[in-house]
């Protein structure tokens, strides 16, 4: 047992360590020492609203993730997030803001839009996979260009704000009161800690933590989740087994744009300027992809990845200050998931020698005979 | 094998749909007006179409006069000692490198830097722009005096930052919020491009020009407006093709100088012998394609790009929108040193040129008069310059 649990840590923390280790060959390749470049990201990361900033960073890269590993469970690869989150997200903005619902069905109204943008989008990729087996990564892959041109099309034209705040900035009408999503500062406060004005712990990460655990109990605990693991694992055994293979398809992908709908709604719901405009944050649907690989499909394991993510990015912002550059932090996010993913197939195939040793010997065949 | 055909087909067809559904949408925000733009407009109604008497006038006027260029005195201010103060500065997407916008704001910080001798410190956000709140704030925390954020998209975040700080003065460019504690630094893009669309229209030869623009957000859009409004003053009967590289939210087209050339090309293929870009790094397509055809002209923007291309596109550089971000970022560190740390905006305009155009290279020096002319105009209210295209 002792084993499992370190050979289960081994990995990542093996590759932290070989991320760390390129990262220095980099920094000091540009005449920078490397402990100066980590020591001012730890102790700038590890400041209260750092800390905070972290983990407002890391629940759209938890939905994210979360949403890339439903699929990954049944080995699809559903590389759309990124488009299903931005056109959810502007849809969510444009008509939310022109409801005028009470406080918490206002914001439940813009959580059903949201799922459902992000189900219809992945609709087309998912009756394309059942119907003509065309590949979700190139369905999808074209479902984000055309996600791309409509969600400009939206924000330019039908969901332009009608009452303008800013003329210069182009973005959906902003979203009432009723719609914001209350923040978690009491809590930060409750612990005795005390941020800058400005910093807010992002109320999302209820959300985040809840959809965790859905994530959890519906892959793990529940039939559906065992058949989608069991088509993941060999979908001829599956099918044999009575588990109709295409139901699983779609439910799995329709649930992964449902999640991915989500993601855009931390920013939408619990940052000033409270609606979808030209700031909106792009790029998380892509990096969901490598926490949820960083995490090795776990709620817990993308929760760390997510964090790592969210602290890297929030604590190089120091590295201009000192006159580092900032962009190490991109060649270590790229190295971290590299050599996770090594060191992962590492340790399987380590345990499968292993398992296969001891097959031999309790079967008390020659490891030639056994092989041949 | 039929089947994975059979699959490979539908998929074409559709891809064949979208792209055609795609298109579609792309034409329609793309032709925002301008080319039709001469056949709904009446000249009489047309704002930008003076009475030729009164631009005769008015060249009479400024030949007389001579030139009047009044020296902004920028100099002066070297007396003035900003040691022991810190100015900290925050720039748009893009950063410093990029030959244009943010390049004229840090040469403006490093001007002011080398005169006043403070110390700096300049930031640049991530590649989606997401932490310019935070690093604004990163400045604030460390006591900057003076922040300076580059760019509209800082609007309404730096009003923010400043709300809680309320003893640092900031400062944005492109922007002007309201707040006790922001300057704000803002142009007459479109009083600039009247002026270079005024060139055009007295040099084209096919009495067809061009515009390409890097992103169709607002700001953008006064360049085209004001490029409009010139082409038109000189004669109303030119065509004018205006095109935008990206929508909003991507910003893409602010970098893309392979999409800008093929623009560029396909307006020259079309006719048009001058193009006028607002396109940031993609102007350097521009540039290129017109350089290659070799008897048309290119229009370029915001900083003197006859002088920051350099040989041998340069050649084909007819002469530049110039936007002096430079001169108002030094103006507004110059201000604060001096003690005034009021919030405030400053719209950089013809009559105390913030804007303007270049005649570097000599391209345009038989039309100068003229374009003195209609800036005589501008500055005197007979032409109001429209800030928004179609208008």
């Amino acid at each position: 047992m002792m084993r499992r649990i370190a050979l289960v840590l081994a990995a990542p923390m093996l590759a932290i360590v070989i991320a760390l280790a390129v990262s220095s060959v980099f920094l000091l390749l540009a005449d920078v020492s490397p402990a100066e470049a980590y020591g001012s990201m730890l102790s700038y990361g590890t400041e209260a609203d750092s800390l905070v900033s972290m983990f407002n960073r890391a629940i759209p890269l938890y939905i994210s993730a979360l949403a890339v590993a439903v699929g990954f469970q049944m080995g699809l690869f559903n590389i759309g997030v990124e488009g299903q989150y931005r056109i959810a997200a502007v849809v969510a903005a444009g008509l939310g803001a022109k409801l005028s619902l009470p406080g918490p069905l206002h914001v439940g109204a813009i959580f059903v839009i949201a799922v459902v943008i992000g189900m219809a989008w992945i609709a087309i990729p998912a009756i394309l996979k059942v119907t003509r087996g065309v590949h979700e990564v190139i369905a999808t892959i074209m479902m984000n260009a055309i996600s791309f041109g409509i969600t400009a099309w939206l924000l330019g034209g039908p969901l332009k704000a009608t009452s303008s705040g800013s003329s210069l900035i182009l973005g959906t009408d902003q979203l009432p009161e009723s719609a914001r999503f209350p923040t978690l500062n009491w809590l930060v406060e409750g612990l005795g800690v005390e941020m800058r004005p400005g910093s807010n712990l992002d109320g999302f990460l209820v959300v985040a933590v809840l959809l965790g655990v859905a994530y959890y109990v519906l892959v793990w605990r529940t039939r559906f989740g065992y058949e989608v693991r069991a088509s993941g694992h060999n979908r001829s055994a599956a099918e044999v087994a009575g588990i109709n293979p295409k139901a699983v398809v779609l439910k799995t992908l329709f649930l992964s744009g449902g999640v991915a709908g989500l993601i855009g709604l931390s920013y939408l719901l619990g940052s000033s300027p409270y609606r979808y405009d030209t700031g909106f944050p792009q790029q998380y649907g892509f990096t969901g992809i490598a926490v949820a690989l960083l995490g090795r499909n776990h709620p817990i394991g993308i929760a760390i990845g997510a964090l790592l993510f969210g602290f890297m990015e929030r604590s190089s912002q120091i590295l201009d200050l000192d006159d580092i550059p900032k962009e190490i932090v991109v060649i270590m996010q790229g190295v971290i998931v590299i050599s996770v993913v090594i060191a992962y197939e590492l340790v399987r195939r380590y345990r499968q020698t292993q398992q296969e040793t001891a097959v031999t010997k309790a079967t008390d065949l020659s490891p030639h005979e056994a092989t041949a | 094998m039929r089947k994975n055909l059979k699959s490979l087909r539908l998929l074409f067809a559709l891809l064949a749909v979208f792209g055609l559904v795609a298109a579609a949408c792309g034409d329609d925000g793309e032709d925002t007006g301008t080319g039709d733009g001469t056949e709904t407009t009446e000249p009489a109604d047309d704002p930008c179409v003076v009475d030729q008497d009164a631009l005769d006038a008015a060249i009479a006027a400024v030949e007389e006069g001579g030139t009047d260029d009044t020296d902004e005195g920028t100099d002066d201010g070297a007396d003035l000692d900003g040691s022991g103060m810190r100015v900290g500065m925050v720039y748009d997407i893009g950063g410093k490198g990029d030959q244009s916008f943010n390049d004229a704001a840090f040469e403006g910080l490093t001007r002011a830097q080398e005169d006043f001798g403070f110390e700096v410190e300049d930031l640049e956000p991530s590649a989606g722009g997401e932490n310019r709140g935070e690093l604004l704030q990163l400045l604030a925390d460390e006591d900057y005096d003076l922040i300076i954020g580059v760019g509209f998209a800082f609007e309404e975040i730096i009003a923010e930052v400043a709300g809680n700080y309320p003893d640092i003065t900031f400062a944005v460019v492109d922007a002007a919020p309201e707040a006790d504690n922001i300057k704000g630094l803002v142009f007459a893009e479109e009083e600039g491009s009247f002026l270079v669309g005024a060139a055009a229209a007295l040099t084209t030869e096919t009495d067809h020009v061009g515009f390409i623009g890097g992103v169709e957000s607002p700001l953008i859009q006064k360049f085209e407006a004001g490029f409009v409004c010139g082409v038109h003053a000189v004669n109303p009967d030119i065509e004018i093709d205006s095109t935008y590289i990206t929508q909003p939210p991507d910003f893409a087209g602010f970098n893309d100088p392979a999409r800008g050339g093929e623009i560029a090309s396909s307006m020259y293929e079309d006719g048009a012998d001058i193009v006028y870009h607002a396109a940031g790094g993609s102007g350097g397509g521009l540039f290129e394609t017109a350089y290659d055809n070799g008897d048309v002209w290119a229009i370029g923007v915001d900083s003197d790009q006859y002088l920051t291309v350099g040989e041998p596109q340069n050649e084909r550089i007819l002469t530049s929108m110039l936007k002096e971000v430079d001169v108002a970022v030094y103006g507004a560190i110059e201000d604060f040193i001096s003690g005034d740390t009021a919030g405030g905006a400053t719209v950089f305009d013809l009559s105390i040129d913030g804007v303007g155009y270049s005649t570097e290279g000599g391209f345009i020096e038989e039309h100068v008069p003229t374009l003195e002319g209609y800036k005589s105009l501008i500055i005197d209210g007979t032409i109001e310059v429209p800030d928004t295209p179609g208008s």
